[in-house]
């Protein structure tokens, strides 16, 4: 497997779904950070058969729900000295505010530009999130 | 406690305030001179973004018989909303001078948004394709007063069931109530949305194309007029409109105490034969509709501080 230093103080994004790495690398703009990040792919798993994996060496702040969103299969491992200080396992958020847009153009929050828009999980087995003021479906394992 | 809340979406009440709000109805209806004087001095702002003369009319003279007053729009052409202002900052505005406001607008969502940036009581009066809770308010009420309740009837839903947001609302509403039997009837093309039947849990379900093959069963029978603009070909809309359209001959095996009700307008989906029949409903769902309203918009001013 290809070697990776291991990291002094900060995050490892593990368990990521198989081709997922890349989006999550760039949602969290680690593309454009000058300290050291990997993300390596298509890692040997025995869970998923086959994972991504992003490693941040730095603390930075991580928005969860969106993380959740995107993959609520991830594990959070906060490293520090060297060593596992926490791990954090995510699901799929009940509720997320600002991240998602409607679609609906018949919906009110198209037209008034409203950003804070609230999605509220209807069914986890589908992924399905509605809109607050439409009810319009988003499926979060589809976009 | 029901006062200062909104009404956005038919759930936002529960089954105990929806009780207290059909009593308060039904009480109405048998007195209403008792009621007359209730909201003096209270002022109810009409804001209708698009044209609706049934609902408007019908929640103005909920307001007036209560004693209060009303002021607003029919159409967003006579008001501010012409030069770009934004539903937040006209709620905001309106709710300086009103104390309660009744909203209808073409973008769905519309009413919750106004709810957010609203201190005084919103009411949706109906937001695109989206909820008309209102409406189903008036269904309810309609069936808990003829029927004697809601629970444990078997309810058919006659003609477009896929766009109809009416009957969506209706079927989500009563989906709450315990052993009911929901009959869809409709063509294949506008039959009832997957994602409804599946919020009906253990209830009943049956569907079918054929009312009479059904009707002797129902105990409810509501219908919704199939909408020309919904079909591809002419031909195809001609057809399948005349299939479900409600005559006569056809109530011939219904129940005695079946109810036939309609959100109207009606066009042609109930022969006008049917009109005299005494379980055609229809025009007296839309009278239980001024009484809803009325009781609604007391219950939401003055809780249960009312005569």
């Amino acid at each position: 497997m290809l070697k990776v230093e291991s990291i002094k103080k900060g995050i490892v994004i593990d368990h990521i779904s198989a081709g997922l790495g890349y989006r999550i690398f760039t949602e969290l703009k680690l593309d454009q950070v000058d300290y050291t990040t990997a993300l390596i792919r298509n890692v040997p798993s025995k869970k998923l058969g086959k994972k991504d994996l992003i490693k941040i060496d730095n603390v930075v702040d991580l928005d969860l729900d969106m993380l959740g969103l995107l993959d609520p299969n991830i594990t959070i491992v906060i490293i520090e000295s060297e060593h596992v200080h926490e791990k954090i396992k995510l699901s799929l958020p009940k509720k997320v505010h600002g991240i998602l847009k409607c679609k609906n153009p018949r919906c009110i929050s198209t037209v008034e530009k409203i950003e804070d828009i609230a999605f509220y999980l209807v069914n986890p087995d589908t992924h399905e999130y509605r809109c607050e003021y439409c009810d319009t479906p988003y499926y979060a394992n589809k976009s | 406690m029901i006062k200062g809340k909104h009404l956005i979406e038919p759930t936002d009440l529960t089954l105990e305030e929806l009780e207290l709000l059909f009593d308060l109805a039904l009480a109405i209806e048998s007195k209403p001179k008792d009621y007359l004087s209730e909201l003096n001095g209270y002022l109810l702002a009409s804001l209708f973004y698009e044209p609706s003369t049934r609902t408007r009319f019908s929640f103005e003279a909920a307001m007036l018989r209560l004693g209060g007053q009303v002021i607003g729009f029919s159409e967003p052409n006579s008001s501010s909303v012409s030069k770009g202002e934004s539903v937040a900052d006209t709620i905001r505005t309106v709710a300086c001078y009103a104390d309660i406001a009744v909203m209808r607008h073409p973008k769905e969502g519309a009413p919750k948004l106004a709810s957010k940036h609203s201190p005084i009581p919103i009411i949706n009066a109906g937001d695109g394709g989206h909820q008309h809770p209102t409406q189903t308010l008036t269904d309810l009420l309609t069936i808990r007063s003829l029927k004697g309740t809601i629970n444990q009837n078997v309810v058919g839903f006659c003609g477009d069931l896929k766009f109809g947001r009416t009957v969506h609302s209706l079927v989500k509403a009563m989906a709450r109530y315990d052993n009911m039997t929901f009959v869809f009837v409709s063509p294949p093309e506008l039959a009832m949305p997957a994602h409804i039947k599946d919020s009906l849990g253990s209830h009943n379900i049956i569907e079918v194309n054929n009312l009479e093959d059904v009707i002797d069963q129902i105990d409810i029978l509501y219908m919704t007029r199939i909408q020309r603009e919904r079909f591809f070909n002419e031909e195809e809309y001609l057809r399948l409109k005349s299939y479900f359209v409600l005559t006569k001959d056809k109530l011939s095996t219904a129940k005695d105490d079946m109810i036939v009700m309609h959100p109207l307008p009606r066009v042609d989906e109930i022969h006008p034969n049917v009109d005299e029949d005494p379980r055609a409903v229809y025009f007296q769902q839309a009278q239980y509709g001024m009484y809803v309203r009325m009781a609604l918009i007391l219950k939401l001013l003055k809780g249960d501080a009312h005569a």
